[in-house]
């Protein structure tokens, strides 16, 4: 009888400690699917196709839910997530890609601009001059940067991650994310001057 | 000495990232404010940052939505 008596009293703790966790288990799922399309945007240059960016947030919405103990309240979840989706890309092989090539279009960091408004009808409005680019020719040059310039471009200048948080993301040192950066946004002002010079001829 | 021009190319990404110092963004905005054309690539550099991100935005789709919400793990 005192068998049952001690487990009476320690039922109501035990159910009080598992509705804590449930109430804190969906709060961590409501506060993770309000990040999804912030994270699918992310996702979407980071992988090489619609396809594959789609299968890659399902993955990491199924291995965040799964492991939400590990997410530290009060922490930036959506770093947490983006590190869960790049290292499952990484895993899924997506690496594989030629070496960058050194082209000189990349000499110097004026060169798209300076492309695109001598080759124009002399109009030099920055904004028009930007302009001349198409959607499809940004979406084209970008899935075009090698990984692991891209990966940094993505997070920095489409995913608002700071220097930071984009290293630790990634884990590569600051100063790796400063340089990939550097180097990650001439390969696409690269691409864009390309597909600007074969729209012209 | 340096190209003025040069020098101010260098400072570019770091001053659009905003983490040039005090001084460096001094003598950067001391540069743009005589050389037009510094200044139009670095409005350049700008608007093609703005515009790349807009091009480069996309929605995710409704069933990746309801995808995802199923993904939760249900209560027992």
């Amino acid at each position: 009888m005192a068998g049952t008596v001690n487990r009476v009293d320690a039922e109501p703790e035990e159910a009080q400690r598992l509705a804590t966790e449930a109430r804190d288990r969906v709060r961590f799922e409501e506060d993770a699917l309000a990040l999804s399309d912030q994270v699918y945007r992310v996702a979407r240059h980071l992988a090489s196709s619609r396809e594959d960016a789609e299968e890659l947030v399902q993955e990491t919405y199924a291995r965040a839910f799964r492991s939400w103990r590990s997410f530290q309240p009060g922490t930036n979840m959506r770093a947490w997530l983006l590190r869960i989706l790049t290292n499952l890309n990484i895993d899924r092989g997506r690496r594989q890609q030629r070496a960058p090539q050194m082209t000189p279009l990349e000499a110097n960091d004026y060169f798209l601009y300076d492309r695109l408004s001598e080759s124009g009808d002399g109009v030099s409005d920055e904004d028009r001059v930007v302009e001349r680019l198409s959607q499809d020719d940004i979406v084209t040059a970008l899935s075009a940067v090698p990984h692991d310039f891209r990966d940094v471009l993505v997070l920095v200048d489409l995913g608002d991650f700071s220097y930071a948080d984009a290293a630790q993301i990634l884990d590569i040192p600051v100063g790796t994310v400063m340089s990939r950066l550097h180097r990650g946004r001439r390969i696409l002002k690269s691409e864009l001057a390309e597909s600007a010079l074969e729209e012209a001829t | 000495m340096k190209d003025p021009c040069a020098h101010c190319e260098e400072m570019m990404q770091p001053y659009l990232d905003h983490v040039l110092t005090d001084e460096e963004m001094a003598q950067a905005e001391a540069h743009l404010a005589e050389c037009e054309l510094c200044r139009r690539r670095y409005r350049f550099e700008e608007s093609l940052r703005v515009y790349v991100r807009k091009a480069a935005s996309e929605q995710m789709t409704v069933e990746l939505r309801q995808k995802l919400a199923a993904l939760r793990i249900p209560l027992e």
